[in-house]
């Protein structure tokens, strides 16, 4: 459901435009009461928690901090949850892709069908995400015995961790280049190809190179998602420690252990990620708007 | 009509035929696996999966608290858009920045944050506590994580239109003599009211199955503060795989609808202000 | 090269673009494909080029079958309505690009690549932006440029959807005049799409005007300008004054009134429309005059060498609206004629053209 994250978007300033109109210009006390109290609602349910994270982290000083970051059990699991999201996002990016050429250059029925088939995996639970991999990969799922007759194991193992991080993420990248895509149409690619470019020079030079800051955008938080997955990961994972463990699962054993200062280290490093995620994003959105350089004559 | 050959542009067989295995396998027919298990229960079973009071609390909870928080991030999250949009002041293109948070911010860790925060020796559990307001381990507690996530829905949905919104409407207003209370009664928010309201609809879905922040601080005590997504979980720990599954397909059921009324809704968005979310 | 077209069909969904149409489009000439909107000839365009295929029929390029070859074989220089340069390229590299996308062992070298381009920045006259982008140039620029790009391919047949149709009126005129100059420097065989009569009478050799997806007439600006072939062709091209009526005997009968025409094969009682362009239409001061259709003067205009004078159909209005006409006399003719505002006068063409009264192409003038 994060379709609105995931609108690609242009926001150029205009609030200084609006203070300067007379006809849209608030008076200063509707002005400081809206900006007061979106400042305390805003501080109150997201400034705190982020502060609230690193302060807790440190509670017990720094030594504590960093030797619950470089515990076996914490590496392990932040290799893991590498792992997981170094799978998830290429697949998902080559899907997106893919899914985006066929649904931007070409006509076909049922299209808009599938943008919302697309979009699914966005409306459905973490929890019901996960447990869709235990019914078709558990024991008692449709190919659990046949699996356990092979010594295979998917469910509470590595693979239905990053299957389950697959389902979560499967449509960003999508969903940032099929509006985008649609909305360039076909013509830079039939003016390539009529000017002799085979299908994949059109492809490189012309369809990426147009649409890599959505391209980019979409893998920066297709990548935060799967890193920080909880729900569907904690259904697939069984939760073995130093094996199965992602980090936002070992923050959940640690916390239970009531190793807080511990868990909220091992958030804080998710917290950390979050916040790169924010500034990259901005930086994508900033640039991908940016006009070229020098002014616009027409 | 599908001769591949007849296209100018290569590559439509094979990112169709790409995407709609992939989709498949990933997506659909995983699925459809719930669907499939329900099936196989007798209707008995099903309402005494479906229907059990435990459950039945657990909805109340869900969908009660989800509406609130959905309601609560209407409010706050339109009067966040309009100062983001309409006024300047320090530190605004930081606020702005922030408040995607949640969407980058794993749930886990929005959980134990808000546990610290809102628990009764946390900064502003302590506050509320001589009030005799207990918000952590309980219902309210249970809300306010979902406020968290559902927060920037409505402000992402609302900014665009508001920023898109020519100046001449709130100037004809001006003109023909109507205050600026008025104008934004009468003109503006009737134009963003659709975007408010596809805001509220994605605060809304999303907070229904939402998992991670919420079992930290809920307390997680049944018939009082346990949630639908929690019921399933708590059904798969003790291997009633049938009974998890028919809880998930009510849930995706529900998931569909809501999916279907935000595609109504962003298509009404997008025919009233002319731009697509 | 010459192009031909055999026998070109193309139907979307239910919707017939293209019905049948054969053509040949002499070597070296300057075409225009006119026509209303949606009568299909951005669609042929489209499909000489092959961006499109079409359902039956064949294209001929310089006398080899090309129906099945791909665009890129078909060595065509297409340049599109809204440009489609490549907005992440400079326009250097919008034209290098076709270049630069050959085979290693066809791709010219760079020192070559660059000459080119620089001598087509100078054709186009834009040498100084080489280093811009496409959102930086202006409309006039940007096609300049398109064109430049689609001539670095060294095209045998140039084809432009509708060149001019982005911009606004001035820059639309220059360009025009601009195109006509540089296709008689290059001589390259051209094909362009308007909707915009006064355009396709300026700029082409020979007009092919294209009406609900067939071919309604084929010529020189002079032909179908003076000698339109069907009423589809008189009508959409220059103004006209239209009457709608009957034939009997060497007249034709509109309401009550009669209208003298010269020849044509008709029978009695055949609903026509017969047309009559504003300067071969003559007013009779006298209302009681025998020949021709009542009208009153709305409005006289120009006081030179030629007036023009509007007026209102007298009779009932059809289909609630009254018909409006337009005629040019000599200027001193208003005052031997004494016309003024308001008066009942009678309108009668010197040489009308009729035709049946259907979407039929039957011609007789």
């Amino acid at each position: 459901m994060a379709t609105v994250a995931a609108t690609f978007d242009a926001r150029s300033d205009t609030a200084s435009k609006f203070e300067a109109n007379p006809a849209t210009r608030d008076s200063a006390w509707v002005k400081y009461l809206v900006i007061g109290v979106g400042l305390t609602y805003f501080t109150i349910f997201l400034l705190l928690p982020l502060i609230a994270v690193f302060v807790e982290a440190f509670r017990k000083g720094a030594g504590t901090y960093f030797a619950a970051l470089v515990e076996p059990d914490a590496l392990s699991a932040i290799r893991l949850t590498i792992l997981a999201a170094a799978i998830s996002v290429p697949l998902n990016l080559v899907f997106g892709v893919s899914a985006a050429w066929a649904i931007a250059k070409f006509q076909f029925p049922g299209k808009n069908f599938l943008i919302t088939l697309i979009d699914l995996p966005f409306s459905v639970s973490p929890v019901v995400a996960g447990l869709i991999y235990v019914l078709v990969f558990g024991l008692q799922g449709w190919f659990g015995p046949w699996l356990n007759e092979h010594d295979i194991k998917v469910i509470f193992a590595v693979p239905g961790i990053v299957l389950a991080t697959i389902f979560v993420t499967f449509p960003f990248i999508a969903r940032e280049l099929i509006p985008l895509m649609q909305a360039q149409g076909r013509d830079e690619e039939e003016a390539a190809i009529s000017l002799g470019a085979s299908g994949l020079q059109t492809f490189w030079r012309v369809t990426i190179p147009n649409v890599k800051w959505a391209l980019l955008y979409g893998v920066i938080l297709c990548n935060a998602r799967a890193m920080g997955e909880f729900g569907a990961v904690s259904v697939v994972s069984g939760h073995i420690r130093g094996e199965t463990n992602t980090m936002p699962l070992h923050v959940e054993i640690l916390y239970n252990e009531y190793q807080f200062a511990a868990a909220f280290a091992v958030a804080s490093l998710l917290a950390l990620l979050a916040l790169v995620t924010l500034v990259l994003k901005t930086y994508v959105e900033w640039r991908s708007h940016r006009p070229v350089a020098g002014e616009q004559v027409s | 009509m599908f001769g591949v050959n007849k296209r100018v542009l290569p590559g439509f067989g094979l990112s169709l035929g790409f995407t709609l295995v992939y989709l498949s396998l990933i997506v659909l027919i995983p699925l459809s696996a719930v669907f499939l298990k329900t099936s196989t229960m007798s209707w008995d079973e099903l309402v005494s999966a479906v229907a059990a009071p435990r459950v039945v609390a657990s909805y109340k909870l869900t969908f009660g608290a989800s509406f609130l928080a959905a309601a609560i991030n209407a409010v706050f999250g339109l009067l966040l858009a309009w100062g983001l949009t309409r006024y300047t002041f320090p530190g605004r293109k930081i606020v702005d920045a922030l408040i995607d948070l949640p969407f980058a911010l794993p749930t886990a860790v929005a959980g134990i944050a808000l546990t610290a925060i809102y628990a009764k020796n946390g900064w502003i559990g302590a506050l509320l506590e001589p009030l005799g307001i207990k918000i952590a381990f309980g219902p309210p507690g249970v809300l306010v994580a979902l406020t968290f996530i559902g927060l920037p829905f409505v402000v992402r949905t609302v900014q665009p239109v508001l920023e898109d919104l020519e100046t001449e409407y709130e100037e004809a207003a001006a003109s023909l003599g109507a205050t600026r209370w008025q104008a934004f009664q009468r003109v503006v928010f009737p134009t963003l009211f659709p975007a408010l309201l596809t805001g509220f609809a994605l605060a809304f879905a999303r907070a229904v199955g939402e998992y991670g922040s919420v079992i930290f601080i809920a307390g997680n005590i049944p018939m009082v503060s346990e949630i639908t997504p929690l019921i399933i979980i708590t059904k798969l720990e003790q291997f009633d795989y049938k009974g998890a599954t028919a809880v998930a397909s009510v849930m995706l059921v529900i998931s569909f609808l809501l999916l279907l009324v935000i595609n109504g809704l962003q298509a009404w968005t997008a025919r009233r202000t002319g731009r697509a979310i | 090269m010459s192009i031909e077209v055999i026998g070109i069909s193309k139907t979307f969904g239910t919707f017939k673009a293209l019905n049948n149409v054969s053509l040949n489009f002499p070597d070296g000439e300057l075409v225009a494909l006119l026509g209303p909107s949606g009568c299909g000839k951005t669609t042929l365009l489209r499909v000489i080029a092959g961006l499109e295929h079409a359902d039956t029929g064949r294209i001929v390029l310089d006398g080899a079958d090309a129906t099945d070859k791909d665009v890129r074989q078909r060595r065509v220089g297409f340049v599109f309505q809204h440009y489609a340069l490549f907005r992440h390229m400079t326009v250097f590299e919008n034209i290098a690009f076709g270049l630069r996308v050959r085979p290693r062992r066809e791709r010219p070298s760079e020192k070559d690549i660059r000459a080119k381009v620089n001598r087509l920045l100078d054709l186009v006259q834009l040498g100084w932006v080489a280093n811009r982008f496409p959102s930086q140039l202006s409309g006039g620029q940007r096609q300049r440029i398109a064109l430049a790009r689609a001539l670095a391919v060294e095209p045998r047949v140039l084809l432009l959807d509708e060149p001019f149709g982005a911009l606004d009126a001035k820059v639309r005129k220059e360009l025009r005049r601009w195109l006509r100059t540089l296709h008689d420097e290059l001589h390259i065989s051209s094909i362009f799409v308007t909707h915009d009569q006064e355009e396709a009478l300026e700029v082409s050799d020979r007009i092919v005007l294209v009406n609900k997806g067939q071919v309604e007439q084929i010529g020189t600006p002079k032909e179908i300008y003076e000698q339109p072939a069907t009423a589809f062709a008189y009508s959409f091209i220059g103004s006209v004054n239209e009457f709608r009526g009957r034939v009997d005997g060497d007249f034709v009968r509109v309401g009550d009134e009669k209208l003298r025409f010269q020849t044509g094969t008709f029978k009695n009682g055949q609903e026509v429309v017969a047309f009559s362009r504003p300067h071969d239409t003559e007013i009779v001061a006298n209302p009681q005059s025998e020949d021709g259709v009542s009208a009153s003067i709305k409005r006289i205009l120009g006081t030179g060498a030629v007036a023009r004078v509007e007026l209102v159909a007298n009779g009932e209005a059809r289909e609630g609206r009254k018909e409006f006409f337009e005629v040019e006399i000599p200027g001193s003719d208003v005052q031997s004629l004494g016309l003024s505002t308001g008066q009942h006068v009678k309108l009668r063409g010197r040489r009308l053209s009729v035709f049946a009264d259907q979407n039929g192409t039957q011609a007789a003038s």
